[in-house]
C-alpha cells in the first residue's frame, strides 16, 4: 500500500497521469523480506506496529479495534499498544507473547516489505528459524538498558545458520537510557566483536525508540550524535540481491508437463543461475546432458530466465527426467551423493536419534534417510561444541546423513535452494527438523559420471577445497609473513593443500634477476601473480606475502583471477609500529640513507581501497590468522564448515 | 463474459519482464513465481487436489496463476464452488461464463439439509449461518469427493489470525485447525504428507496484499465480476452500511426504501452479509486510486468478522477456510 507522502501527493493531484505514474513506479518496486528477533521485552512487536502505523498502513477500523484492545490488554497506559496489532492468536494476546511466526506487509515509495515477526524465547527457536529461512535481512533488537544477552547471541547464531547475511542491530528503548551515545557505542562495539565469526556481509547499528518512533521513519532530534541512516532509510536502500543469478544454473524439476505427444516440458522454479535456449544442461543424478530447446510460459517463450522464476523448460533430446531430478549447468554440476554432512536444527518434542529412519525433502525430491552420526551439538548461546547422543527440540547439531538413494545438492552456502532440506517423521508425518548441507561425504558409488576434463574444478573437488590466492599486503615489518605462515599452518592442519610465496623463496630463484627499480618491482609482482595463477589452477590455496605498495600492481594481480579467487588481505600496521619492530634493521638503514625508495620512508605505500580483510594492529597474529581462516570457511573455500 | 474495465490508453503498458540479465525481479514477479511454485507442488505431491473458487478477485488471481503454472496443459484438478444460494446473481453468471470460456471443470455444492431447514442470513445470526451454509457444506464436499488438498485464496494481510497461517495448513480428519500444532514451514519446502483422513488447505496467495492483487489484475488484464466496479445499484442503509437489494428475498425493515446509488464492493460474499461502499471507481486504475486513499480495511465490509473478538480464529478452528 501507500506511504504517507504518496497519499498526500495523490490527494493533491488526482489526475490520471499522476496515478498511472505512481502505478507504474509501484509495479517496479523490489521486495525485501526481513525478520525481527528479540525477546518479549525488547519491543519487536511494538517496532513492527510502529512501522505499520508510521507508513499509514493501519486503517480506521483497525485503529478503533486497537484502541479498544489497548485499554483491555495493553501495557502502555492510555497510549496505543502497537504490540497488540501483531500478536494475532487469542492466546498470544492474553499472555502478551508472540508464539508463532506472523507475517506483516507494508510499503514505502522505494520498496515493498514482508516482515516475519518471530518469537524470542529459546523454546521457540524453531519458529524463528522458520521466519529466518525466507528472509533477506534480520533486525536483531537489543534493549539499550540490557545490552547484549544470551538471547542476542542465540538469535544472531540462528540468523547466521539460516544463511542471512545482512543484519540490523536495533538498539531499542534508547529513550530509557537518556539517548546516550556512550551506551549505544558500548553495545555496538561488543556486538561487532562477538558477531565477527558469523560472517554477516553488512551490519548496521541504529539507536531507536520503537515506542516513540525515534529513528524508525523519522530522524530523531534527540539523537544528534547519530549520523547513520534511520531504520527505514536503511531497509529501503540495502542491497541484498545475493549472487543467486551468478551461481551455476540449477532447476529442481517439480512437475512433468505433458499435455499431448508433441509437448514434453519440465516445470520448476530456478534455484540458481540463468538459463537460455541452447545452453547445455545435465540431469544431475544420471549425468546425461542435452540442450535447452525452449523456455515456455503462457506469456510466450523467453530468451532467458534466472533464479527465482517459475518456468517450463523443453529439452532437445528425449531423455529420462522426472520430479526430483535437478537440471544443472553441464559444466558446473551439483554434488551427487548418498552421504553428506549438515547442520540440523531439531524441531520436535521427540529427539533426533541416530539410526532412526526419517524422510528428507530436498528441493523436489523426497528420500528415506537416517542420521549416521552426530558429530557434535552447538550450544546456541555460546557456540561451544558439545558431545551428544541425541538432539532435543530447538537444538542444533552437526551430523552425518545417509540417504537411501543418491541426491543432487549443493553446499547450502553456495545455493540455498539446493542445499536446504527438511526432515519428516515417517510415522507422524510431522516436519521434525531443518537442515543445511555443508559438504558431500563421498561420491555415490553407483553413479557413472561422464569423464570430466581434468580442469581446475576437478582438481579442486579432488582436494576438497576452493582454490584461491590470498594476497597479503602491508609495510615491511607489518607482520605479513608471520600471519601468512600461521594461516598456512592452520590450513595444513585441517588437510588443505596450500603454498606460500614470499620474497624469500621468490627473490632467490624465479626473480633472481630483478632489482628494486620501479620496473623491476612491477615485473616482480607480475611473475609472482602468474606463478600463483598456475598454482590456483592446480587447485591450491596460495598465500602471497609481498609489500606490493602500489594499487596498480595489486590490481594487475587481481585481474588475472576470476571473482572470488583473489582475496586481498591488508595488514594495517602503522608505520611507527612497523618501524619500531624493524626485524631486519631495514628501516634503520633507510633512515640512514643506505636504502633508496624504501616503502614508507622514501617511497609511498598506497593503502588498499577495498580489501576483503583488514587486519588491525589490535589483533595478535593468532587472532589475525583465525579471522582469515574463518573468512575462508564462510566463503566455502575449505569445503566444509568447521562450526 | 464481463471483461475487466481496463486502463485507458494513457496508462503505461505494464512491463511484464525485466530486461535480459536484469539482476532482480520486481515484487509482483517474485509473488507470481512463489504462487506458481506452491500450486505445482500441490499438483505433484497430493493425490486429489481441488481449487476453491469463490468468484471473487482473489479467486480470479489464483485461477489465473494456476493456468499459468500448468500451461499449455489443462488444470490437473477441478474447481469447487460452495453455493449458499445467497451469492449475488451476477457472481453466478460470471462464474458460469468463466468456466465456459476457459473450459474448466467446476463442481458446485450446496448444503441441501440447511436449505431444507430454511436457514438464511435473516433467520440465524451470521456466524451460525456461515457455519452451516459455508463451512459445513465445504467440509461435506471435501469429504464426499475425497479431496486431500484444497486451494484457497486467503491472504495473510487480511486479518490477524490469517497472518500466522501456513501456506500448507494441515486439517484433521474433522477439518479442524490447531494453531499450536502447525508444521514448521521453511524455505520453499512444503510438507504435504498426510495420514488417512487428513487434508491440507493450501494458500498460494499468502504473501500477496490487496494492492498486489489489484496491480496484478491490471498487469495481467484478468477479467473480474463487475460488482467490483462502481455502478448505480439498488441499496438500503442498514446499521450504517449499504446493503444491496440483489433480489426480492431481502426482507426490508420498517422505513427502508431501496435507492439507486453508485457503489462497488471491495470483497464479495453472500449479498445480505456484504456491505457496499459508495464509489465512482469504474475501472481498475480508478479502483486502485481509490484504494490508495482508503481509510478502512477490506474486511470491514464483511459482517461476519465483526461478530465476536477473535472470530476468524474461532471459525478456522471449526474448519472455515
Amino acid at each position: 500500500m501507500l506511504g504517507f507522502a504518496q497519499t498526500e501527493e495523490l490527494e493533491a493531484s488526482s489526475n490520471c497521469e499522476t496515478v498511472s505514474h505512481y502505478l507504474h513506479a509501484h509495479e517496479r518496486k523490489s521486495l525485501l523480506r526481513f525478520l525481527t528477533c528479540g525477546s518479549v521485552d525488547d519491543g519487536k512487536s511494538t517496532l513492527i506496529g510502529r512501522l505499520l502505523y508510521d507508513t499509514q498502513l493501519l486503517m480506521e477500523d483497525q485503529l478503533a479495534a486497537l484502541a479498544a484492545d489497548s485499554r483491555r490488554h495493553g501495557t502502555t497506559g492510555d497510549d496505543l499498544d502497537f504490540a497488540l496489532l501483531v500478536d494475532g492468536l487469542a492466546s498470544e494476546r492474553e499472555q502478551g507473547i508472540t508464539i508463532d511466526v506472523a507475517y506483516r506487509f507494508f510499503a514505502t515509495e522505494q520498496r515493498k516489505f514482508i516482515v516475519a515477526d518471530t518469537p524470542g524465547h529459546e523454546q521457540y527457536t524453531r519458529n524463528m528459524a522458520t521466519g529466518a529461512s525466507n528472509a533477506d535481512l534480520a533486525i536483531i533488537l537489543v534493549d539499550a538498558r540490557q545490552g547484549i544477552l544470551d538471547q542476542t547471541r542465540r538469535h544472531s547464531f540462528i540468523v547466521s545458520l539460516l544463511g542471512i547475511r545482512h543484519v540490523v542491530l536495533a538498539i531499542n528503548k534508547i529513550d530509557l537510557v537518556g539517548y546516550s551515545q556512550a551506551v549505544f557505542d558500548e553495545i555496538e562495539t561488543a556486538y561487532r566483536s562477538f558477531a565477527e565469526p558469523l560472517g554477516f556481509v553488512s551490519l548496521q547499528a541504529i539507536p531507536l525508540s520503537a515506542r516513540y518512533g525515534d529513528n524508525v521513519l523519522s530522524r530523531s532530534a534527540k539523537l544528534p550524535w547519530y549520523q547513520g541512516p534511520t531504520l527505514i532509510e536503511h531497509l529501503e536502500s540495502i542491497e541484498v540481491e545475493s549472487d543467486r543469478r551468478a551461481a551455476p544454473f540449477r532447476m529442481p524439476v517439480q512437475w512433468v508437463n505433458r499435455p499431448n505427444l508433441d509437448f514434453r516440458g519440465f516445470a520448476g522454479t530456478i534455484a540458481a543461475g540463468v538459463v537460455r535456449p541452447g545452453d547445455r544442461v545435465a540431469v544431475a543424478r544420471s549425468g546425461v546432458t542435452t540442450l535447452v530447446k525452449r523456455i515456455v510460459t503462457q506469456d510466450g517463450d523467453l530468451p532467458e530466465a534466472g533464479a527465482g522464476e517459475a518456468v517450463t523448460l523443453m529439452l532437445e533430446d528425449e531423455i529420462d527426467v522426472s520430479r526430483g531430478d535437478v537440471l544443472a549447468a553441464a559444466a558446473e554440476r551439483p554434488e551427487v551423493s548418498d552421504q553428506f554432512a549438515a547442520h540440523v536444527l531439531w524441531m520436535h518434542d521427540d529427539p533426533l536419534i541416530p539410526g532412526r529412519p526419517y524422510l528428507i525433502k530436498l528441493a523436489t525430491s523426497a528420500v528415506g534417510a537416517s542420521v549416521t552420526h552426530i558429530k557434535h551439538r552447538v550450544d546456541i548461546n555460546n557456540f561451544a561444541k558439545l558431545a551428544t547422543k541425541t538432539l532435543e527440540k530447538n537444538e542444533v547439531g552437526f551430523v552425518n546423513i545417509m540417504t537411501q538413494a543418491p541426491l543432487a545438492f549443493d553446499p547450502f552456502c553456495r545455493v540455498h535452494d539446493t542445499g536446504a532440506f527438511i526432515i519428516i517423521d515417517r510415522i507422524s508425518n510431522h516436519t521434525v527438523g531443518a537442515g543445511m548441507i555443508d559438504f558431500s561425504l563421498r561420491r555415490a558409488s553407483n553413479i557413472h559420471w561422464q569423464a570430466l576434463d581434468v580442469n581446475m574444478n576437478a582438481r579442486a573437488i579432488a582436494k576438497g577445497q576452493k582454490p584461491a590466492l590470498l594476497w597479503f599486503t602491508g609495510l615491511s615489518g607489518a607482520g605479513k609473513s608471520t600471519i601468512a605462515n600461521l594461516v598456512e599452518k592452520r590450513l595444513h592442519a585441517i588437510g588443505k593443500h596450500t603454498y606460500l610465496l614470499d620474497g624469500d623463496n621468490v627473490r632467490h630463484g624465479l626473480n633472481r634477476d630483478l632489482g628494486f627499480t620501479d620496473a623491476d618491482r612491477v615485473e616482480n609482482i607480475r611473475r609472482v601473480a602468474e606463478a600463483a595463477k598456475l598454482m590456483v589452477d592446480a587447485g591450491l590455496i596460495v598465500l602471497a606475502s609481498f609489500i606490493s605498495p602500489f594499487r596498480a600492481e595489486r590490481r594487475m594481480a587481481r585481474d588475472l583471477f576470476a571473482a572470488g579467487q583473489f582475496i586481498e588481505i591488508f595488514i594495517d600496521t602503522p608505520l611507527e609500529v612497523a618501524e619500531g619492530r624493524d626485524p631486519k634493521g631495514l628501516y634503520q638503514r633507510a633512515r640512514n640513507g643506505l636504502i633508496q625508495n624504501f616503502t614508507g620512508i622514501g617511497s609511498p605505500y598506497e593503502r588498499p581501497e577495498a580489501p576483503h580483510i583488514t587486519i588491525t594492529p589490535d589483533l595478535s597474529a593468532d587472532e589475525a590468522a583465525e579471522l582469515i581462516v574463518s573468512h575462508l570457511d564462510r566463503g566455502c573455500y575449505l569445503g566444509s564448515a568447521t562450526g | 463474459m464481463t471483461p475487466a474495465p481496463q486502463a485507458s490508453a494513457t496508462l503505461p503498458i505494464a512491463q511484464r519482464r525485466p530486461a535480459p540479465s536484469s539482476p532482480s525481479l520486481t515484487h509482483l514477479q517474485r509473488l507470481e513465481a512463489e504462487s506458481i511454485h506452491i500450486i505445482r507442488e500441490v499438483a505433484a505431491e497430493l493425490r486429489n487436489p481441488v481449487m476453491l473458487y469463490s468468484v471473487g478477485k482473489d479467486s480470479a488471481v489464483m485461477l489465473h496463476l494456476a493456468i499459468k503454472a500448468f500451461y499449455p496443459s489443462q488444470l490437473p484438478f477441478p474447481l469447487l464452488h460452495i453455493d449458499t444460494t445467497w451469492k449475488f446473481k451476477e457472481m453466478i453468471r460470471f462464474r458460469d461464463e468463466t468456466v465456459a470460456r476457459l473450459g474448466l471443470n467446476l463442481l458446485v455444492r450446496r448444503n441441501e439439509a440447511g436449505l431444507a431447514e430454511g436457514i438464511t442470513p435473516f433467520t440465524h445470526n451470521s456466524s451460525i449461518y456461515t457455519q452451516i451454509m459455508k463451512t459445513e457444506a465445504l467440509k461435506s464436499a471435501l469429504s464426499s469427493f475425497g479431496f486431500d488438498a484444497a486451494f484457497g485464496g486467503a491472504r495473510r494481510d487480511e486479518e490477524k489470525s490469517r497472518a500466522k497461517e501456513r501456506v500448507f495448513s494441515l486439517r484433521s480428519d474433522s477439518h479442524g485447525w490447531d494453531p499450536k500444532n502447525q508444521r514448521p514451514e521453511l524455505w520453499n519446502l512444503y510438507n504435504g504428507r498426510l495420514k488417512a483422513g487428513e487434508s491440507v488447505r493450501v494458500f498460494p496467495l499468502s504473501n500477496w496484499t490487496e494492492t498486489d492483487i489489484w496491480q496484478y489484475i491490471m498487469r495481467e488484464r484478468i477479467p473480474l465480476v463487475s460488482l467490483y466496479f462502481a455502478a448505480k445499484r439498488p441499496v438500503v442503509e442498514r446499521d450504517g452500511q449499504w446493503i444491496m437489494v440483489d433480489d426480492d428475498r431481502l426482507p426490508l425493515r420498517p422505513g427502508e426504501v431501496p435507492e439507486m446509488r453508485s457503489v462497488r464492493f471491495r470483497t464479495l460474499g453472500c449479498y445480505p452479509l456484504t456491505a457496499a461502499t459508495e464509489s465512482t471507481a469504474a475501472t481498475v486504475p480508478e479502483v486502485l486510486q481509490e484504494m490508495l486513499v482508503a481509510r478502512t480495511s477490506e474486511r470491514s465490509g464483511r459482517l461476519i468478522d465483526h461478530d465476536e473478538a477473535a472470530s476468524m480464529e474461532k471459525k478456522k478452528r471449526e474448519g472455515y477456510f
